[in-house]
């Protein structure tokens, strides 16, 4: 019903949306026509009737009251915050700053894509859906290019244009905030935290728009852009805010559009792996913008924009909830959902992203990582791969990919040579070879210090880790259990089942696994292996095939150094004197001690040493109770459970 | 079930059918033509109030009664008339269908709709629009014609399993009785889709084996005594016009099934003008019991749907509501005193205060018991003096949201009139294709110019525009007073006000639909209604996700044609609404009609649960609706009521098995 994978043909038609637009003049583009089809049911309603209806709302009056009451401050001051609230987020569509918009997206896409393939036929759901029901766009957000590529879309196709959530600090950007707000951005606070006003203005915000269906609405609901190209974990703040009027019954059925966006080359490829070494990402500004315009001179080879099936929430919930729940509270009071409606929302935002992994393609260059990644750091850096190995490599690897059900975007000439030219920033091929490009002045009068090279060859390891990234959710699965087969040594298939349980429930802040699914990922692991040849499998056993030990070797290789990162950590943790410890001592501690094993050469990982995978080591320990925050960036371990079960069982490679 | 309208013109000419029917003209036009005429309309009452109380009481069906009640002389039947409900039922009314067998819609040789017979307003006309309404509603096609089995088939029912024992000593008693098979069938079923569509199919499943006719309480109390000693299964039977399955025969049941029809205990016993009240039997059906009370100059003003044929042992049984509760009151406010028959004897209270503080009141176990727990026989009920003036109105909205705004405003100032229901665009369009032929080109001209001033001149949508239909009663300065209350708010709400044939046409419907679902069902199209209730916020919600639901669920289900899913505000409370759903579509295609429509309809009453309505405002549980009780009245709650029961019944002699 739900599956992602049903709604994937093997021949879908993508269209260049680009080759038109070269051949139009961009003015006209511009100011073409626009008369979409709006939802049946939306009265107009206009951006100032929206923050009206926002603030005058039952829910807000309520929320407003009680505050005052807690603060001591008067309803009408509250209420003006409320006011100055709503100010700093609210969008401000208009069909005028929608042309200069698409002109302007228009220009720079030209500019930096070949093309940008998008499915037709999701396309013509989507519009389907647009006037059935309220529809919420959910792309994945790999690249800031791609904050108006669904508006650029659906302009172009005459679909009502979507209001966007976007971080705040874009508003502040000067005149492109205020651009982007006219083409249809509001703004959110980052760490909204406990702030109970900004709350309830932007969820009654949210919930206005979906309950109207004024316009679509769009959010990344792996609520930010991700640095390492890897699925992010959903949020759910925004999730619940927009699945709320169905739960209450404000409308009848909402329906969720998920949308992958994949890239051939990402934009900000090298912030991005700076960024998660720990060194700061620029804040955004316009100036920023004007110096981040050299990205311009760089072919960035294609993006393809993949529209899900369109998801009927009311089919997805159905037999999970019993909406009576809000039965017997006033609907414009605030009502903490039970959990069997929080775990439901958990459910649909994990749905989404593996929809959206599901529907994302992959290319050459994401497999190429995959395979540089597992050649042995020296031989990256020095004397460089064989280019011949790895191109016949690949090309077993893309049969895999395909046997894996995975989508590959797989340009028909010369595919291999000009994947890597496109990806010259990161590896360049010279006399049969291919090595790592590693930043910086080899030349450099001051010779580097170890620890500085460890970073500078990070830098570039943690781009091609990137580009490895966008791949991993097809191998995943059949990973864990390749690495399963390989830890416990085990042909019986329950205890095969106990420790895959075991890593997907390590794992679950690192990939993407559907809450509840765990047998199903299990037979999916299973029926793969078994499809591609590596496994033969009986009622209860698995066995390992010689013809397999290929794909499990390579399986087992590609989720290592996730392994080794968790386990360094844990041993850091285990060995850490302290029991408790602040965020901002474990992150630069961890580096060290990964940096000092790298040298030593008892760690082969550099992924560690990225702030994403620390994070999500934290996030899986407090989630598995096994460290606890006592509060904002202060942590504590529990030493029973850390010392026993979880290290215990997790492997000592 | 709630369909009709006071109707019936007997061969006297009856106050309220003057009032609301036949003669066209309502009281609003003729009094407001002159002071004279007013006059003298209020001495004509006069009259015929008094002529009402000097009548003798005169026994309709002298020769059946037994001689114990006969014995009861010295009560004042104020009765006069013949009932409309004779024993056997077959002589005047349809045994597939609804109503009275004179009175149908069918299409004439022309292939206009007609409506035959004498008895409504509608009879004996042509009603030009309703083909085509149809036909693009539905789909439907006059070629396609389901035509219903027509003679019931006396050798498709089943032989009765008969108690000997109780069957001989019932005979002692003189209670009229009879196992034939037609009497049987008559009381083997309400009107819901499945029932009557399973006999246009001929189809007849398990019947009462034997039906009863008592003519008194005392009838009653030995009939129940005897079921008792000889454990046979009562099932009482009223008005018959049930649409929550409470009188299908639970298959299960292996007992002998006695179905206990109470149409005969239908005199009104005594009427105390000081306290106004009446004491009532319980079988007397609506119309019967408006039209004696006016010939005393009284009514009770309760007026459900179908107050035609239910009785009031019937509204008591389910918690009944009446079209004008908002001057009256629903059944639980109007009734003072109930005496009913169970097996541990008889329950009633031992004065009629008009409130009591003794306890859970009792009145409430017997108010919605459904048949469960004995017969009520006889009931006190607060009567009112007729009213002098009433008024038809009505008041279009641009749309359906305007609408809902202004009923929940004219809630909210608690200035209802005595009716005001909401009808949704599909049901406004509805009732157009239910106009009659004019006669007059003006008529046609004038409606023309109307139609032209909304749409055009106002800019209403006419495929999202809606109308409420008033309805007011009181004295007549009141009544315009309240009249210009209730278009004042209605203005404010972009309301226009639409005029009294508009608002009278919107009541006509009401009693029509049930005959035009027969002529539906000539033509492949099957459906029902159903209700809610619900509190003021949801309703705008709850309405459209019940229609949205009803149409997702038939495209689902394979229905090749989009279905009718309509709906109506119909009463207002302080703190919510009721609110009735029409469901109907076009089955061709389907090989299992009933089985989609149930579906479906099982689905809509989900949707109207998970939306916060209620499980039934009126038409009661039964056994349609019995699954969803534990999660409406709470676990302790079904304890509750089982305790009753098995104190009460616990040999389950009424064995109906409705609502629990």
């Amino acid at each position: 019903m739900y599956s992602g994978t049903a709604s994937l043909k093997d021949e879908e038609e993508f269209t260049d949306i680009l080759e038109e637009r070269r051949r139009t003049t961009d003015l006209g583009y511009a100011l073409r026509t626009f008369n979409p089809q709006p939802y049946k049911g939306a009265p107009y309603s206009s951006t100032s009737d929206l923050k009206k209806a926002v603030l005058e709302s039952q829910y807000l009056r309520y929320i407003a009251k009680e505050i005052a009451l807690e603060t001591g401050s008067s309803v009408e001051k509250v209420r003006q915050e409320a006011r100055g609230i709503l100010e700093e987020m609210s969008h401000n569509l208009q069909l005028g700053f929608i042309r200069l918009m698409a002109y302007t997206v228009n220009k720079v896409f030209k500019r930096l894509f070949r093309s940008i393939y998008v499915n037709m036929e999701g396309l013509n759901m989507l519009q389907q859906a647009i006037q059935e029901s309220p529809v919420i766009l959910m792309p994945n957000h790999r690249s800031y290019v791609d904050f108006l590529i669904v508006s650029f879309i659906l302009f172009t196709y005459d679909i009502p244009i979507p209001v966007i959530a976007a971080g705040i600090p874009l508003a502040s950007m000067k005149v492109v905030g205020e651009i982007l707000r006219r083409s249809g951005a509001f703004f959110i606070r980052r760490a909204i935290g406990s702030d109970k006003l900004y709350w309830a203005v932007l969820s009654e915000y949210v919930r206005t728009i979906v309950r109207t269906g004024c316009a679509p609405l769009e959010f990344y609901v792996e609520g930010f852009r991700s640095r390492t190209l890897k699925s992010v974990v959903p949020k759910l703040g925004m999730m619940d805010m927009v699945l709320e009027p169905y739960f209450k019954g404000e409308v009848f059925d909402i329906t969720l559009v998920p949308i992958s966006i994949s890239y051939d080359r990402v934009v900000e490829e090298s912030l991005l792996a700076l960024e998660l070494l720990g060194v700061p990402k620029p804040k955004e500004s316009t100036t920023g913008l004007f110096k981040a315009s050299r990205v311009l001179q760089e072919d960035y080879g294609c993006m393809h924009v993949n529209f899900g099936r369109p998801l009927s929430v009311r089919q997805l919930c159905e037999g999970k909830i019993n909406r009576s729940e809000y039965n017997l509270i006033p609907r414009d009071l605030p009502q903490r959902p039970s959990t069997e409606i929080q775990d439901c929302v958990n459910w649909v935002a994990h749905l989404i992203v593996r929809t959206q992994e599901e529907g994302s393609l992959i290319s050459p260059w994401s497999l190429m990582a995959c395979l540089l990644l597992q050649a042995p750091i020296t031989t990256l850096t020095e004397e460089g791969l064989q280019w011949h190995g790895l191109t016949e490599k690949t090309l077993w690897l893309r049969k895999l990919v395909l046997d894996f059900r995975g989508r590959l975007n797989w340009p028909d000439s010369d595919v291999m040579s000009s994947t890597v030219a496109l990806h010259h920033s990161i590896v360049h091929h010279k006399a049969g070879r291919v090595c790592l490009v590693q930043d910086g002045d080899p030349a450099s009068q001051d010779p580097l210090s170890p620890e500085e090279g460890v970073m500078r060859t990070a830098a570039a390891v943690l781009m091609l880790v990137s580009y490895r990234n966008q791949a991993l959710h097809v191998f995943v699965r059949p990973g864990i259990l390749a690495t399963a087969i390989h830890i416990t040594k085990s042909t019986q298939k329950d205890e095969l089942f106990s420790f895959f349980c075991f890593l997907r429930d390590v794992f679950a802040n690192e990939f993407i696994f559907i809450p509840g699914r765990a047998s199903q990922d299990f037979d999916e692991a299973c029926s793969l292996l078994q499809k591609c040849g590596a496994v033969h499998m009986s009622e209860q056993e698995v066995t390992v095939l010689e013809t397999g030990l290929e794909v499990l070797s390579f399986l087992q290789k590609l989720l290592q150094p996730f392994l080794d990162s968790y386990q360094l950590i844990f041993r850091y943790l285990c060995e850490n004197g302290a029991h408790v410890f602040t965020e901002k001592q474990f992150l630069p501690a961890v580096q060290n001690l990964a940096t000092k094993l790298i040298l030593s050469g008892d760690l082969h990982t550099f992924e560690v040493l990225s702030s994403d995978t620390q994070k999500n080591v934290l996030s899986a320990l407090r989630r598995l109770e096994a460290v606890t925050k006592l509060r904002a960036g202060l942590y504590i371990t529990q030493k029973e459970l850390l010392g026993g079960s979880i290290p215990t069982r997790f492997p000592l490679c | 079930m709630c369909h009709t309208f006071p109707a019936l013109t007997s061969d006297r000419s009856s106050r309220i059918c003057s009032l609301l029917y036949k003669h066209g003209s309502s009281m609003a036009s003729n009094s407001s033509g002159s002071d004279s005429s007013d006059r003298q309309r209020i001495a004509q009452q006069r009259l015929s109030v008094i002529a009402g109380h000097l009548q003798r009481p005169v026994e309709g069906n002298s020769g059946i009664l037994a001689a114990e009640c006969k014995a009861q002389g010295d009560k004042l039947d104020v009765s006069s008339e013949r009932r409309t409900v004779p024993r056997r039922r077959q002589e005047i009314m349809k045994w597939n269908g609804w109503g009275y067998s004179d009175s149908k819609f069918l299409y004439n040789k022309k292939g206009q709709a007609e409506f035959t017979g004498k008895r409504y307003r509608l009879s004996g006309m042509i009603i030009p629009g309703l083909r085509e309404w149809m036909e693009s509603t539905f789909g439907a096609n006059l070629q396609h014609k389901t035509p219903a089995a027509p003679i019931l088939n006396s050798s498709a029912v089943q032989p009765p399993t008969l108690n000997e024992a109780f069957l001989k000593e019932l005979k002692s008693t003189g209670i009229p009785f009879s196992h034939d098979a037609e009497d049987r069938v008559f009381r083997s079923h309400g009107h819901c889709l499945h029932e009557i569509f399973a006999l246009r199919e001929g189809k007849i499943g398990r019947v009462p084996d034997l039906v009863v006719w008592p003519n008194c309480h005392n009838d009653v109390v030995k009939i129940v005594e005897l079921a008792c000693k000889h454990n046979v299964c009562l099932m009482p039977y009223g008005g018959g016009t049930s649409v929550s399955s409470a009188l299908e025969c639970p298959p299960e049941e292996t007992r002998s099934i006695v179905s206990l029809d109470t149409s005969q205990m239908n005199r009104i016993l005594w009427i105390d003008e000081k306290n106004l009240t009446a004491h009532v039997e319980a079988g007397i059906v609506g119309q019967d019991l408006e039209r004696l009370l006016n010939e005393s100059g009284y009514c009770t003003g309760h007026e459900p749907d179908s107050m035609e044929f239910s009785s009031l042992g019937g509204w008591v049984a389910t918690r009944a509501s009446g079209m004008k509760k908002n001057i009256y009151g629903n059944i639980e406010d109007l009734v003072v005193h109930i005496k009913m028959v169970t097996p541990q004897g008889v329950i009633e209270k031992s004065c009629q205060g008009p409130r009591m503080s003794t306890g859970p009141d009792v009145h409430h176990f017997i108010m919605g018991s459904e048949g469960t727990l004995g017969v009520v026989t006889e009931v006190t009920m607060k009567i009112r003096p007729m009213p002098e003036y009433q008024k038809y109105g009505s008041v279009v909205f641009p749309n359906f949201e305007m609408g809902v705004a202004c009923l929940r405003e004219v809630a909210r100032q608690r200035c209802a009139p005595a009716s005001i229901r909401l009808m949704d665009n599909e049901q406004f369009k509805f009732g157009h294709a239910l106009k009659p032929q004019v006669s007059s080109i003006f008529t046609s001209f004038l409606d023309g110019l109307k139609k032209f001033y909304i749409t055009k001149f106002k800019g209403f949508d006419p495929n999202r525009l809606c109308v409420a239909t008033l309805l007011f009663e009181g004295d007549r300065e009141k009544v315009l007073q309240h009249e210009k209350q209730v278009y004042d708010i209605a203005a404010k709400f972009g309301g226009l006000a639409a005029g009294e044939d508009n608002g009278q046409r919107g009541y006509m419907l009401t009693f029509v639909i049930a005959y035009l679902r027969d002529l539906g069902m000539d033509y492949y199209v099957i459906g029902e209604s159903f209700e809610t209730s619900v509190p003021w916020d949801r309703v705008l919600d709850i309405c459209r996700n019940v229609k949205a639901r009803i149409v997702r669920e038939c495209k689902d289900k394979g229905v090749q044609f989009p279905p009718l899913s309509t709906c109506r505000v119909t009463q207002t409370y302080d703190a919510g609404a009721c609110v009735y759903f029409y469901f109907a579509f076009n089955y061709r295609g389907l090989s299992d009609p009933v089985h989609v429509y149930e579906q479906v309809e099982h689905a809509a009453r989900e949707e109207i649960l998970a939306n916060g309505g209620s499980l039934s405002h009126h038409h009661g549980v039964g056994k349609l609706r019995k699954e969803w009780m534990r999660e409406t009245i709470s676990s302790v709650g079904m304890g509750m009521l089982k305790s009753v029961k098995d104190y009460v019944d616990p040999n389950n002699i009424f064995g109906n098995r409705n609502l629990l």
